[in-house]
C-alpha cells in the first residue's frame, strides 16, 4: 500500500546487534503468525546471547518454544514445519553443535527441494552463532561457514552490523529456502544505527562499507569490523583500502567483488575461520577466474591458523587474523 | 470379529495387491536393466502400508523410508508417476531428481522417502507440529524400519512429539533385519514397543502380517492423534520376502529361513483367507481384482515409458526457490 509513495528516510534507533536481531523476530511474527521460534533457552531466559529476550511474554510458549537438547530433533521437527505450512526459525546455541543436526541441514532440509523435483519448500532459518575471543575454547569457537557453503540447497548469510543483522534476517525469514545465518558471539554486544520498523536487506547483496582505490578487502562477520580499523591506519600511511562486506556469502555477490576488484587491482580476503579449505580460497579464486587481468598482484588470504581455538585469552587472538595482521598483509600487498 | 466391512476389505485387499504387483513389476524391470541405481523391495510388508494409510486422509502426512514404495501407493500415488520416475523420465513424481529412494507426492500429504535411516522421523514430528500450532485435526505418522529405532532421531523425536503432545503416530515395521543385521543382535530388549513406555506414550505391538491387526492398532492411534491426545509407537512384525536390495545375496539368512518365512508371512494370501471365510467377498471377486490390478500396472508402465527422459538440471531453480 505504501510501496508507491515516497517514503521518508526510516527513523532509525541505536540497538546492540542482538536487540537488532530480536527486533526483526518480533517484527516478522507480528506480521506472519506462521513465524515461530524453536531452540533451546529461548523462552524465559531469553536465549544464550539474548536475542529472543522478551518474546516469550509478546507471543506465548507455543510460538517461542523452548526445546529440550535434541538439535538434530529440533532442526528436523523444523524442515518438517516448514514444509507443512510453518516458518520456524531455530536458534541452535553454538555453531559447533552443527555436527549433532548435520543430516537434517544437509540431508534433508537442503536437498529436499531438487530431490523431490521442486514438489515442496523449505522456508526455515537456522541461526547460530560461531567464532572466537571469549574463552570459549575449541568446541564453541569455531567459524565453520565453509561446512554450509558447500552444500546446494543452503542460503548461507553472516552479517557484521546490528542494521545489517536486522534488515538480513528479515530478509531470511521471507525467503522460502533453508537459510543458515550465522552470527558472531562478539558482535551480540556491538552497537549501531538500525532502521526502526520493517528493514530488508537483500540476500546475495554484498556492502561496500569503506571505499577506497589501493587494494579490496573482501571480509564478512567480526573481521569486517577489524577490517574497517585496518582500513583506517592503512589510510594514515596513504593507503585506501575499500572494503566489501560479503553479507551473504550464499548466494555470493560476485558483481561487487569483482567490479571492486577492477578498480583496486588488488584483492585480500580476510575471514576467522581456518584458511585451509575456507570460503576465502573460494573468493580468491572465483577472481582469479574472473578478473586475472585486472589483477597487479596474486590475491591474498588472511585467515584462521589450523588448529582448534585455544583457551587461554594471549593465545586466543594469535590464531585468528587481528587488525595488525590485516595492515601488515595489506602493506606486503600493494608494496 | 475385525469388524470390518467389506468396502474396507476390498480397499485394504487391494492397497496391498497393488503394492505386490508393483514391486514385482519393478523388480523384473530392475532385471531388465531399466531401473538404474538401486531398489528396497516391500514385499511381504504390505499390511502395513495398507492398514496404517487406511486411517489418513490426503490432507495427513506420512514420511518414509528407502523401502517406500508401499507407503506411497497406501497413501494414493499415481503408479504412472512412480513407474516414470524410476524410469529417470520427466514425468515421474521427481522429474527423475529423486528416483526409488527419494519419491515424494505432496499432493497426497507424502513428505517423502528418505534415504537416511531414521531422517524421516524428526520431519514427521514438525508436520505434527504444524498441525497443533495451526490447530487443524491433521496428523503425521512417520513409518521407518527397526533399524531406525536405534537412531538419534528417533528418540529425540519421541521425546519431543510426547512432551508437546503432537499428532504424531511412530509406526515401526520390525521386518527382522536391518540390512543383514538381525534384530535380535540389534535390541537387548524383547519388546521393542515397550519403549514407548519410556517416553510417556502409550507403545502397541502388532503382527505386521495381519493387516487387520495393524489397521485396528493404527486406528486407535490415529484417532488418539487426531483428538488431541497426543502420539503413539507401533510396532508391527513382518518379513521382507527378497533381500535388503535386488541382488542382495542374502548370505545373512539360509535358505530354509527365507522360505519357510515367505510361506508363513505372506500377508496377501493371509487377508485372501480372511475375506473369503468372512464371507465379505469370493475368490472370484478377488480374482478380479487382481486382473484390475495387473492392467493398471500395465497401462502405468507403458505410459511411464512413453514419457520424455527427465529434463536437463536447471540452476539455481531446481536447486532453490525463486518465490
Ligand atoms: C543413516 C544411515 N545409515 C546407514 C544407511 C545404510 N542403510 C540403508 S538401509 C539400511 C538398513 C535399514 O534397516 P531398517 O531400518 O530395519 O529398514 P529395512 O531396510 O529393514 O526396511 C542401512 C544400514 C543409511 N541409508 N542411512
Ligand atoms: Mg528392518
Amino acid at each position: 500500500m505504501q510501496a508507491t509513495e515516497a517514503r521518508a528516510p526510516a527513523a532509525t534507533r541505536e540497538m546492540f546487534y542482538n536487540e537488532a536481531l530480536g527486533d526483526a523476530l518480533r517484527l516478522e511474527m507480528e506480521r506472519d503468525e506462521r513465524v515461530i521460534v524453536i531452540g533451546e533457552d529461548i523462552a524465559e531466559h531469553g536465549g544464550a546471547f539474548q536475542v529472543t529476550a522478551g518474546l516469550l511474554d509478546k507471543f506465548g510458549p507455543t510460538r517461542i518454544r523452548q526445546t529440550p537438547i535434541s538439535e538434530i530433533g529440533i532442526v528436523g521437527a523444523a524442515v518438517g514445519a516448514a514444509l507443512t505450512g510453518l516458518r520456524p526459525v531455530v536458534e541452535l546455541m553454538y555453531v559447533d553443535f552443527a555436527g549433532l543436526a548435520m543430516d537434517q541441514i544437509v540431508n534433508q532440509a537442503a536437498q529436499n527441494r531438487f530431490m523431490f523435483g521442486g514438489q515442496a519448500r523449505v522456508p526455515m532459518v537456522l541461526r547460530t552463532q560461531g567464532g572466537s575471543g571469549r574463552g570459549n575454547a575449541a568446541q564453541h569457537s569455531k567459524s565453520l561457514e565453509a561446512w554450509f557453503a558447500h552444500i546446494a540447497g543452503l542460503k548461507l548469510v553472516m552479517p557484521s552490523t546490528p542494521a545489517d543483522a536486522k534488515g538480513l534476517l528479515t530478509a531470511a525469514v521471507r525467503d522460502n529456502n533453508p537459510v543458515i545465518f550465522l552470527e558472531h558471539k562478539l558482535l551480540y554486544r556491538t552497537k549501531g544505527q538500525v532502521p526502526e520498523g520493517e528493514h530488508l536487506v537483500p540476500l546475495g547483496k554484498a556492502d561496500v562499507k569503506r571505499e577506497g582505490t589501493d587494494l579490496t578487502i573482501v571480509t564478512w562477520s567480526r573481521e569486517v569490523l577489524f577490517s574497517l580499523d585496518a582500513a583506517a591506519k592503512l589510510a594514515e600511511d596513504g593507503i585506501a583500502a575499500e572494503v566489501v562486506d560479503v553479507r551473504t556469502l550464499v548466494p555470493l555477490d560476485r558483481e561487487t567483488i569483482l567490479g571492486s576488484v577492477r578498480k583496486t587491482h588488488r584483492l585480500l580476503v580476510v575471514h576467522e575461520a581456518i584458511k585451509r579449505g575456507g570460503y576465502g580460497a573460494e573468493i580468491a579464486a572465483m577472481v582469479a577466474e574472473e578478473a586475472f587481468d585486472d589483477l597487479d598482484a596474486p590475491p591474498r588470504r588472511l585467515a584462521g591458523l589450523e588448529t582448534p581455538i585455544p583457551y587461554a585469552q594471549h593465545l586466543e587472538t594469535t590464531v585468528v587474523p587481528q587488525v595488525d595482521d590485516i595492515v601488515r598483509v595489506a602493506k606486503e600487498l600493494v608494496a | 470379529m475385525s469388524g470390518i466391512d467389506r468396502a474396507t476389505a476390498l480397499a485394504l485387499y487391494r492397497v496391498m495387491r497393488t503394492i505386490r504387483a508393483f514391486e514385482e513389476r519393478a523388480t523384473q524391470l530392475f532385471g531388465e536393466n531399466k531401473i538404474w541405481g538401486t531398489i528396497h523391495s516391500y514385499a511381504g510388508e504390505e499390511a502395513i502400508a495398507a492398514g496404517v494409510c487406511a486411517h489418513l486422509r490426503d490432507e495427513d502426512w506420512i514420511t518414509s523410508t528407502h523401502r517406500g514404495h508401499g507407503h506411497c501407493i497406501a497413501k494414493g500415488a499415481d503408479l504412472g508417476k512412480m513407474f516414470a520416475e524410476l524410469l529417470g523420465r520427466e514425468t515421474g513424481y521427481c522429474r527423475g531428481r529423486g528416483g526409488s529412494m527419494h519419491i515424494a507426492d505432496t499432493s497426497k500429504g507424502n513428505l517423502g522417502a528418505n534415504g537416511i535411516v531414521g531422517g524421516g522421523i524428526p520431519i514427521a514430528t514438525g508436520a505434527a507440529l504444524t498441525a497443533k500450532q495451526l490447530g487443524t485435526d491433521q496428523v503425521a505418522v512417520s513409518v521407518f524400519g527397526d533399524g531406525a529405532v536405534k537412531q538419534g532421531t528417533f528418540h529425540e523425536s519421541l521425546n519431543l512429539a510426547a512432551i508437546w503432545k503432537l499428532p504424531a503416530v511412530y509406526v515401526c515395521e520390525n521386518n527382522q533385519y536391518a540390512e543383514s543385521l538381525p534384530v535380535k543382535r540389534a535390541f537387548a530388549v524383547d519388546d521393542i514397543a515397550k519403549r514407548a513406555e519410556g517416553y510417556g506414550m502409550p507403545g502397541m505391538h502388532v503382527d505386521g502380517r495381519d493387516v487387520r491387526a495393524v489397521h485396528a492398532a493404527a486406528g486407535e492411534a490415529v484417532t488418539r492423534a487426531r483428538a488431541g491426545k497426543g502420539p503413539t509407537f507401533i510396532v508391527a512384525d513382518s518379513y521382507r520376502h527378497e533381500g535388503h536390495y535386488y541382488g542382495d545375496p542374502r548370505k545373512y539368512q539360509t535358505k530354509d529361513e527365507i522360505e519357510g518365512w515367505r510361506k508363513q508371512f505372506d500377508p496377501i494370501a493371509d487377508a485372501r483367507a480372511w475375506i473369503i471365510a468372512a464371507k465379505l467377498a469370493s475368490a472370484a471377486d478377488l480374482d478380479a481384482i487382481d486382473r484390475e490390478i495387473a492392467a493398471e500396472i500395465d497401462r502405468s508402465v507403458a505410459w511411464a515409458d512413453q514419457g520424455p527422459l527427465a529434463s536437463p538440471i536447471k540452476l539455481p531453480e531446481d536447486v532453490y526457490a525463486s518465490d
